[in-house]
């Protein structure tokens, strides 16, 4: 497993000051944004069929993140959300689990239990999810009751105020701290990539968020009106791409919120396969952030297996 | 020749076939020329066989047009232009509104029918040929009742029966761009499709027929350059249009000579697409491919030289190498086929040829590892490095899906290297300055210029070349002016 830690690579000059991260950041080349959604809607038109959707369709089950992340949750919804992560069709026992169930801090101790002893990881936002606008030290609170619970995944958000206003020194240092915080558990950094609106911004959070240590760069929280695209996430998959070329490391990628529809999972599978390439097929280096894909997924799985097409009476409503 | 040294294992998501089905389309075993409304027999009884290309299997047998077929078709263009040039243009409107309309109901079985002729993928016959053929003739659709209004003063009149002969890269767009202003300006056409791809221009004339267009306006003649010849020659044809080699180009320009006859040519080219070492690079690495590998090259505006800032070089070709990897050279029916089948032999041995002297002149040969069907005309993705503007490659017209990369300095060296060409027709520019956009815009000496972006057509754009790449524009307004009497 390549190590993460921020001294370790090839770039650690870029982050010895302020004006050397911004010079750096500032120096990545820029992105077209036409260019970009052609690309993103070019390999959307990819067909595939048969053996193909039915690799894809498991390998996009074995990919998602149970999400609930609503004030709402309660302890019977989350161990609900477990059973459903590690055995997400009762009917046909050859589904894969999900790759883990994601909820609040609160609730992490509940999704423990619920997943134990079946390999499906628990994954918590913290940093006072989903705006990110509290304290560091409140955040790093937050981050360490996740980690005292259980928490194998931490999904922090980063200070979108600090970087659109240019301060990156800032959100690198939060980043920085919130790995430590998180120990052993497997950071993911959101963007929330609506808030930072440019795709030059997406990339130069995606350099950002690496060069500060995340095992995961992820789009966004599911809270804002653009979430997950497939242009935003093969821009972030040429980010891991290019900082595994220059520094070794490779960094997951999570886009999360929209991606409701198999059809839709599987054009992501296509863009991750032809932008990062197939090391990036596993659950280990991409995730999708869902909840309602799930079903979706399945209900193709049935059909595919069948031949015929049962309807949501069939998937379980959790 | 190198290619990846590491075989290309076999990716965990392995995209299954995806064919487009063949049976959409109905092809007949033997087709007719297209005169006055009808199909009828060649004079002589000549005929010939199209074939696919991926495959080598004969697809129809057609007649083969020769001089007397071409009287009698011109002849008939010629009865028709009477009346067709007294509608008013907002009837001609109608005809042409109906054609497209029809064009894209019929799009998936045009677009099979195209690919199966061609040999180009089915991604490209869906989403970028059929497409614009219909705009084409939306566009021009548009134009025919305001023609007063075109800059070219009031009531500009047509010229009369114009001899269109169209090449094989494109064999329905092209037709497309030839006919669609010459029947809204009024004019009456005879057009000759390329030999080895007659097949659409024999399905449009069905829908010529299906649109209830007056017979003698639009007439198809397949065959040879001999017949594109005496089309050329015919003294009955007031205006001759052609797309195709600079070579044949000359010989049209020559035999019109001393004629009255108007003519627009719009010949080779040898784009150069320059990349600056501000540009968007993924992005320019896309636009690279679409601009050389897109109809595997066969496009005359193809971006067929890479002009690239020598300070990023070496990082731009290993983008460039890696994504060449990536694409997927197989059945043109096949959704996912990003590389079909060159057009035919003759086509095949001329980019083999042209390789070879690129190699004997010391360019460095590299292409991905990549499995060539046993049956068809194929030729994998290659570059050349270590080119020079001495080189063969860095001159000539490959026409395949060839790239010669070549380094520069400064933005006046790329000016300057840009435009030392016999060839003038297309440039791309890459830089996310606008400014640099602009300035090197004005001095490149091409009839097309993209600027982040490469091989992008619309209707309303005009469209044609400097020096040997021809003259005349097509598309847009001014794409009128070659079929009006002004």
């Amino acid at each position: 497993m390549p190590t993460t830690a921020p001294a370790a690579h090839a770039l650690t000059d870029v982050t010895a000051s302020d004006s050397t991260l911004r010079r750096f950041l500032h120096g990545l080349p820029g992105v077209d944004a036409v260019g970009l959604e052609a690309r993103a809607a070019s390999l959307g038109t990819r067909s595939i069929k048969t053996t193909a959707k039915a690799y894809a369709i498991d390998l996009a089950i074995s990919m998602v993140d149970l999400t609930t992340l609503e004030g709402a949750d309660t302890p019977g919804k989350v161990r609900a959300l477990g059973a459903k992560a590690v055995r997400p069709d009762p009917t046909d026992r050859t589904a894969p689990s999900t790759a883990a169930v994601c909820v609040y801090p609160d609730m992490v101790a509940t999704a423990k239990e619920a997943v134990a002893g079946s390999g499906v990881k628990v994954a918590s936002v913290a940093t006072a999810f989903p705006a990110g606008r509290a304290a560091l030290d409140v955040k790093l609170a937050d981050v360490r009751d996740a980690v005292a619970a259980g928490a194998d995944e931490i999904d922090m958000v980063i200070d979108r105020g600090a970087f659109l206003a240019g301060n990156y020194a800032k959100v690198y240092e939060e980043i920085v701290a919130v790995k430590e915080a998180s120990g052993a558990a497997r950071l993911k950094v959101i963007f929330e990539t609506g808030e930072l609106s440019t795709y030059d911004n997406i990339r130069r959070a995606s350099w950002l968020g690496m060069l500060a240590g995340a095992d995961f760069i992820k789009t966004s929280t599911g809270k804002v009106a653009v979430n997950a695209t497939p242009s935003n996430t093969l821009l972030m998959l040429e980010a891991v791409r290019d900082f595994r070329a220059q520094t070794g490391v490779q960094v997951g990628v999570k886009p999360a919120g929209g991606i409701r529809t198999s059809k839709d999972a599987i054009k992501f599978l296509v863009v991750v396969n032809e932008t990062a390439g197939e090391d990036w097929l596993d659950n280990h280096w991409f995730r999708f952030g869902a909840s309602s894909l799930l079903n979706d997924l399945l209900m193709q799985r049935q059909k595919l297996a069948t031949g015929r097409y049962s309807g949501p009476d069939y998937v379980t409503v959790d | 020749m190198t290619t990846e040294n590491t075989e290309k294992r076999p990716s965990a998501f392995a995209y299954a076939p995806a064919p487009e089905s063949r049976s959409v389309v109905d092809i007949a075993p033997s087709y007719g020329l297209f005169i006055d409304g009808e199909f009828v027999e060649a004079a002589d009884g000549r005929v010939f066989k199209t074939v696919s290309p991926s495959t080598e299997e004969v697809l129809s047998e057609i007649a083969q047009a020769g001089e007397a077929d071409v009287d009698r078709a011109v002849k008939a263009a010629r009865r028709a232009f009477g009346k067709w040039s007294a509608l008013p243009g907002s009837e001609r409107a109608k005809y042409l509104f109906r054609i497209a309309r029809i064009i894209q109901e019929r799009s998936r079985e045009l677009a099979v029918l195209e690919t199966l002729d061609n040999g180009k993928p089915i991604k490209e016959t869906r989403d970028a040929d059929l497409p614009l053929v219909a705009a084409h003739f939306f566009y021009y659709a548009g134009w025919a009742d305001k023609l007063d209004h075109a800059g070219f003063g009031a009531n500009p009149q047509p010229l009369g029966v114009a001899g269109q002969v169209i090449p094989w890269n494109f064999p329905l767009l092209m037709l497309a761009w030839k006919i669609a202003p010459a029947l809204a300006t009024g004019n009456t056409v005879v057009l000759k499709p390329a030999e080895t791809t007659p097949l659409s221009a024999l399905f449009f004339a069905d829908i010529c027929r299906q649109a209830g267009l007056p017979k003698g306006v639009v007439n198809i003649l397949p065959g040879y350059g001999d017949t594109g010849a005496a089309l050329v020659e015919h003294p009955d044809v007031n205006k001759v249009a052609f797309t195709g080699s600079t070579a044949v180009g000359k010989a049209i320009a020559r035999q019109v000579a001393g004629s009255t006859k108007k003519v627009t040519l719009e010949l080779g080219g040898k784009g150069a697409n320059i990349v600056f070492d501000d540009a968007p690079i993924d992005q320019a690495v896309e636009g690279i491919v679409s601009g050389i590998f897109f109809n595997q090259g066969q496009v005359c505006c193809a971006g067929s030289r890479l002009l690239v800032q020598e300070s990023i070089q070496d990082e731009l070709l290993d983008s460039l190498k890696r994504r060449l990897s990536t694409l997927r050279l197989g059945d043109p029916l096949d959704k996912n086929t990003d590389i079909g089948a060159i057009n035919s032999a003759e086509q095949l041995s001329r980019i083999t040829t042209l390789v070879e002297q690129g190699e004997a002149e010391g360019a460095e040969r590299w292409s991905p590892a990549c499995e060539l069907p046993s049956s068809g005309y194929w030729f994998a993705p290659t570059l050349f490095t270590n080119v020079t503007q001495a080189h063969t490659i860095a001159r000539d017209e490959i026409f395949g899906p060839v790239l010669s990369v070549l380094s520069f300095r400064t933005p006046d060296e790329a000016v300057a290297k840009a435009n030392n060409s016999q060839y003038g027709l297309s440039a791309g520019i890459w830089t996310e300055k606008g400014s640099r956009i602009l300035a090197v815009a004005n001095k490149l000496r091409a009839g097309v210029i993209w600027s982040n972006t490469f091989n992008k057509f619309d209707p309303t754009s005009p469209f044609g070349g400097y020096k040997e790449s021809g003259f005349g524009r097509e598309g847009g307004r001014h794409g009128l002016e070659a079929y009006l009497d002004v």
